[in-house]
Parts: C-alpha cells; structure tokens; sequence
C-alpha cells in the first residue's frame, strides 16, 4: 500500500517490529536509534530478554537505587537508559512494547510527558479491556493498586517514545538488587516490591497479551511488519548513543563512595 | 472572549503571572521565544537561553538537568540538552546559534528552579551569538502568547 492510500485510511503507518529474547542494551540502542535517525513511526515488542538486567532512567544513581555490591557480586548488568524514569530489574518474563511516533502521526496529544502517558493508557484499556481491574495510576500500568507495568518517555522537538516494561511475570530474588526508590509513587505507600508488583500471568496468556496489543495499535496506526536484523542496525559506529552498560569500575567507585559515607546506606526492604 | 485576550495581552505587557487561569502562562515583555517553547534574552552578542514558564507548567516538576560542556557549539533549532520530568527526558532546543559560555551549574543540585524560575534563577545557558540576524525568526512576547493559546486550545 503507498502513504496516499494509507492516509486516505485515516491511519499513519506504522512499522511493527518483533523479538524474542532480544538483549535490553541492544533494543534500547535500536530505539535510541530510530528516535533519532528515523522519521517512520515505530512499535517494537521485544517478548522477554536473553539475561537478567538492570536498567535505570537517564539521571539514576547505582549507590541511591541499587545493593551494588550483590549486583558486584552477581555480575548483573546495569544499563543507563536514554528515558526517564526509575530502576527496574528485567529478564525472560518482560515483556516490552515500545511506540515511537511523529508528533503529527498522534495530533491530539501534545508532546509533554502527561498528555503522552493518558493517550497511552487510552491504548491499553483497549488490550485490557473486561480483564482484571487496569488503570493507569499516576505513571504506572496496575491491576488494582499493584503495579506490572512501568513506563518512561524521550520527546524530541517533533517525536516522542514511550516504552513500557510489562512484568509477565517476576523472580523475587531478583527485587533483592533495588533499593525501595526515594522518589515513588504516591499509591505505593511503603510497600516492599513483593506487596507493590504483580505479574500479567495471572491475567491472560501471554500470546494474548501481545497479540491484543497488536490489535489495538492497529486501530490507531497502519501497521507493516518489518523483519530487522537488529545486529545489523546498532552496529555501526556513526552514532553516539546515550544509552551506556555501566562498568565495574564505574559500580565499584559508587560504592566506594557510598562506604566512605557520601551517600545514604541500604533502605533495602524486603 | 475578548475580555480573557485583553486581561492575558495586559498582564503580559505588565508582567504579571495571570495565576487566576492556568491556561496563560507568565510572558515576559523583553524575551524573544522559540516555538519549542525556549526564550531568550540577548544582551549585546550574548545572549541567556531556558524554557518558559508554560514549558515547565507542561512538563511538570524536573528533576535532572542534562547540562551541555562550556564550548559546546549549538545551533538554532538544534537540542543541547535535556530536562528530566514525570517519566520523561524532553530536549531543550537553542533558540539561537553559538557557543555555550556559561552554564547553569546550580540546577544540578536545584532542578526545580526549573519550574520555580523559568525566567531568572531557571536559565540554562548562556551563549555567545554567531548570528543575530536568527533573532528575527523568533517570536516577541504577544506573538508567543498567541501562539501558546492555539496550541492548549487544539488539545
């Protein structure tokens, strides 16, 4: 179909990619990527990554948010994220979608991070609809008041991304590398992560999760199944991602700053 | 109607932050602005560069500056950093071409000032010009109000 006749739809196209198993610091960097260097509209829907990782927001600290010294021990990749937003821990039971749009493919939506995060839960009352009680609470995707889906953006002068972490489900020892963040939500009150989150595995099957998803961008976009060879695509050196794995080094210097007293001590609870 | 326009026309003119309705956000009379929401105040071939005030009320309360090196190059239209706010980072765009010569190092520390001061202690950068002339396609204070109006009325 050409852009004409897609338009005469009513629907911007959309390029709908799919992984599975995807490493979280490569998807990030494609993202970052296609933010940036691209001017097509884009959903990317990674079912699951390879191994467990930390990812934090653009302005997170590893000694105010993680036990840097289990996730020393353990060798857990961090990543810093070129979003906002806070600390999660991901592995085989996340689920990510990613919608990357042209401020003109979404008109009605202003490019500030409020009118983005309501248009979204808008799309997402469509895949959740009649299961479990969903809402969009504060900035984070609930059944209830439990907390299985978390979100951060990037808006440029004229796109924006806003991804989001689904927990499919979650391994607890996993929690035990985050601190209980200082900046949370309000709903959240003081509960540790295991009274705080929930999985969608209790909810509807996850093939189903993702092909609703589909279904709903499709009401809202024209989308063209892209297969991306996404070694390929984040290779080249031409671009300079924000995005960053931290290194020991940089991990064992925070932590030698949060011994010597720099920083406050574990909060850790659990 | 035309009562609301007169009332925000002079409350800009006088400087004054029409608190009564949000939907007009403070202008201020000497500033030119950028349609992605920055202003500037230019004095000689320097000029001092932040987001205005109806930026921050949309962007909520930031928490994390991203600063550019001193020495850095920007361009008008062209992004130099970056505010963190709610779950997002949002570019800040140059209204203006230049090098950076001062940033505001307080907003590492004091990211609300952001919010709290768009137009004074909530500066960002301040640039040595490269070409004035790019002032003449921005927006003066009542052109930029307007502006402001029709774009919270399309949404």
């Amino acid at each position: 179909m050409t852009i004409p006749q897609a338009r005469q739809l009513g629907r911007p196209l959309m390029n709908l990619v799919k992984f599975k198993g995807t490493p979280i610091l490569q998807q990030l960097r494609l993202e970052e990527r296609l933010l940036r260097n691209s001017s097509d509209n884009w959903c990317i829907i990674n079912d699951g990554t390879n191994i467990p990782a930390i990812v934090m927001g653009l302005s997170g600290k590893p000694s105010e948010l993680l036990e840097i010294r289990s996730v020393l021990r353990d060798q857990i990749p961090v990543v810093r994220r070129f979003t906002g937003g806070g600390t999660v821990i991901v592995d085989h039971g996340t689920i990510f979608v990613t919608l990357i749009c042209n401020r003109e493919a979404v008109p009605t939506v202003q490019p500030y991070p409020r009118s983005i995060m309501q248009w979204s839960s808008l799309l997402y009352n469509e895949v959740f609809q009649g299961i479990g009680d969903f809402k969009l609470r504060e900035n984070d995707y609930v059944f209830g008041n439990h907390k299985f889906g978390g979100n951060a953006q990037s808006i440029t002068k004229d796109r924006w991304i806003h991804h989001t972490s689904f927990l499919w489900e979650y391994e607890a020892r996993n929690m035990a590398y985050l601190k209980l963040p200082t900046r949370a939500p309000e709903y959240r009150l003081v509960r540790n992560h295991m009274d705080f989150l929930c999985g969608m595995k209790d909810y509807l099957p996850r093939s189903a999760f993702i092909s609703k998803t589909v279904e709903a961008i499709e009401n809202h976009f024209l989308t063209k199944p892209v297969i991306m060879d996404i070694d390929a695509v984040t290779s080249g050196t031409d671009y300079v991602h924000t995005t960053k794995l931290l290194s020991e080094q940089e991990l064992e210097e925070a932590y030698a700053r949060e011994l010597s007293g720099e920083i406050p001590v574990s909060n850790l609870m659990i | 109607m035309a009562s609301r326009l007169w009332a925000s026309r002079a409350a800009s003119y006088l400087r004054i932050s029409t608190t009564f309705n949000r939907s007009f956000s403070t202008v201020l009379k000497d500033l030119k602005y950028a349609d992605s929401h920055e202003w500037v105040k230019v004095e000689g071939s320097s000029a001092t560069v932040g987001i205005t005030d109806h930026a921050q009320d949309h962007l909520g309360d930031v928490v994390y500056v991203e600063l550019p090196e001193v020495g850095a190059a920007v361009t008008q239209g062209g992004s130099f950093g970056a505010v963190e706010s709610v779950k997002a980072t949002s570019d800040i765009n140059s209204p203006v071409s230049g090098k950076v010569v001062e940033v505001n190092e307080v907003l590492s520390d004091s990211p609300g000032l952001v919010n709290g001061s768009p137009y004074e202690n909530g500066w960002i950068i301040k640039v040595e010009l490269s070409n004035a002339d790019e002032l003449k396609s921005l927006m003066d204070a009542d052109k930029y109000s307007k502006f402001c109006e029709e774009e919270d009325a399309k949404h």
